[in-house]
């Protein structure tokens, strides 16, 4: 026996779900405006484009900034060939096998390990044991193999989204393997490879642990790839962290959450343009 | 008139998937600038007599093959032999149209483009060339840079045998091309084999017998992986040898 009427339990259903998407929409909202309202009096352009003053206690964020634009651009430039690379080889190269299993097995379980514990490695091994020290070249390095596991992934997931039928057409007009991966399956597979991207980028973005270990946390602009930087995040959390300016630190985490939404909107544009060129 | 030198022959192939047996002791000759028809029910090896005559069936994990097939005299299973380049010879269209998504025009130099050519005027004449062969140019002509997804089914698949004719082969492989069409967008694709015919061998997979028929020179009948009866079109359609012939061409199953 049914215990309400069809016509109730669609009513309740459709109000519980309504109901999830309203409060987690309400949450996001509450935390960037929250953020924006208490840092956005601090944000001009001379607090992007000047200098600190006495630790971030006055002044602005400007290295701050380079160090947030270059070191996930330094993580994705290793983390992308190499993922993009590893992804195509497993799927296009070998059959499914106990080998692949265990690879894939493996990324995962790094893709669920916590930043710091990539952070210490990366600071043993890229600072001390190849004698790298805090740099931006350490901690792109660190980044990159954070990131690479979900490069991977959200790629190999991609390539696999590529109907068959393509690859064997591709084949059968006289293509090798190479040829059919590079014409066919990777335009193909781009909007989800731009997806793990995206992803990637975000992570990079938002990451302190890994990166106070590894790239350090100097507040000088960096002139060669062996230069300590500090991103954003972590000069945030600096600054909160140690009471030294919580109008700067507001400050920073606006200009942070505006240029993480701005990243993906370049990013989801690029993409819809590429998708619509190519059904026209 | 069939040539006296035969442009494909097969000698006693045997084709595996695993353990399952699929072609049975196929020999059969092909002779050049025909249309031979391949018909029989579903399951008795038709497409996969076809995917083995190009090696796509290469990439099927677990599939083999045992006997030989000779191109213009050569064995296409030779260890030496390069699949790749035996492709370029031996071109194929897939029973679903299936245009890469890309425009109409980077679909049909798809294969050239990959062999290097790169003269826009070349590719041209190439597009404008193979698609009047496929009786599409007319249609099509106007918008060779709109995406060959944007294309009606009967399109598509006449498109997809302008890709093919593109790589200049010596034989094309169509794989049931009409079966998701209307009798339109059939007879215009069976006008353009016949038209073909002077330049290209074809092999046309069909679950229509009276596609092939209509279209085919000779006529091959396909049963559980075996070559049951080869001959001239009229003749296996009106005087069928053997009983089972009779019976499928005459639909009393299948």
């Amino acid at each position: 026996m049914r215990l309400l009427p069809p016509k109730y339990t669609q009513a309740i259903a459709v109000t519980l779900l309504g109901g999830a998407t309203l409060f987690t929409l309400a949450v996001l909202l509450f935390i960037i405006g929250f953020v924006l309202d208490k840092g956005l009096p601090a944000v001009g352009l001379s607090f992007l484009f000047s200098n600190p003053q006495d630790m971030g206690r006055a002044g602005g964020i400007f290295p701050t900034v380079i160090g947030t634009l270059l070191l996930p651009l330094l993580a994705i430039a290793i983390a992308l060939p190499l993922g993009v690379g590893t992804a195509v080889y497993l799927t296009e190269y070998t059959r499914e096998s106990r080998v692949t299993a265990v690879i894939r097995f493996g990324t995962d379980c790094l893709a669920g390990i916590p930043s710091i514990i990539f952070g210490l490695f990366g600071f043993i091994f890229f600072v001390t044991m190849l004698k790298m020290g805090w740099s931006l070249l350490s901690g792109g390095l660190t980044l990159a193999i954070m990131i690479l596991p979900t490069i991977i992934r959200t790629t190999e997931e991609a390539i696999k989204a590529v109907p068959n039928a393509y690859r064997e057409v591709s084949f059968s007009l006289g293509a090798t393997r190479w040829e059919t991966v590079r014409k066919v399956v990777l335009p193909n597979a781009l909007p989800g490879i731009v997806t793990g991207v995206m992803l990637g980028i975000g992570r990079c973005i938002g990451e302190t642990a890994a990166v106070i270990f590894t790239a350090g946390s100097s507040l000088r602009l960096p002139n060669t790839p062996f230069d300590s930087v500090r991103t954003m995040a972590v000069h945030f959390y600096i600054l909160a962290r140690e009471g030294i300016s919580n109008d700067n630190a507001y400050g920073t985490a606006a200009v942070l959450i505006i240029a993480v939404l701005t990243v993906n909107l370049i990013a989801y544009w690029l993409m819809h343009r590429f998708i619509a060129k190519r059904s026209r | 008139m069939p040539s006296p030198q035969p442009i494909l022959s097969v000698r006693h192939l045997n084709g595996f998937y695993g353990q399952t047996q699929a072609l049975r002791q196929l020999s059969l000759d092909i002779p050049a600038n025909r249309v031979i028809g391949i018909i029989g029910p579903a399951g008795s090896g038709k497409t996969t007599f076809l995917r083995t005559l190009n090696r796509l069936n290469d990439l099927v994990p677990g599939y083999r093959v045992e006997g030989r097939v000779l191109l213009n005299g050569a064995d296409i299973y030779h260890p030496g032999q390069d699949a790749v380049a035996l492709r370029k010879r031996v071109g194929m269209v897939f029973a679903l149209p299936m245009p890469l998504p890309m425009s109409i025009y980077d679909n049909i130099v798809y294969g050239p483009r990959l062999d290097g050519v790169r003269d826009r005027a070349r590719l041209d004449a190439l597009v404008e060339s193979t698609l009047q062969a496929a009786f599409l140019w007319d249609e099509v002509k106007d918008r060779l840079h709109t995406s060959g997804l944007r294309l009606s089914g009967g399109q598509q698949q006449r498109l997809c045998l302008a890709r093919t004719l593109a790589m200049a082969p010596d034989v094309v492989l169509l794989d049931e091309p009409c079966s998701g069409l209307d009798p339109i967008s059939t007879a215009r694709i069976e006008d353009a084999l016949t038209a073909l015919k002077a330049r290209y061998t074809i092999i046309l997979v069909t679950n229509n017998t009276k596609q092939a028929a209509r279209v085919a020179d000779d006529t091959a009948f396909f049963l559980m992986g075996e070559l049951v009866e080869y001959s001239d079109t009229r003749q296996l359609f009106t005087v069928p040898r053997d009983s089972r012939t009779n019976d499928y061409v005459t639909g009393r199953f299948g």
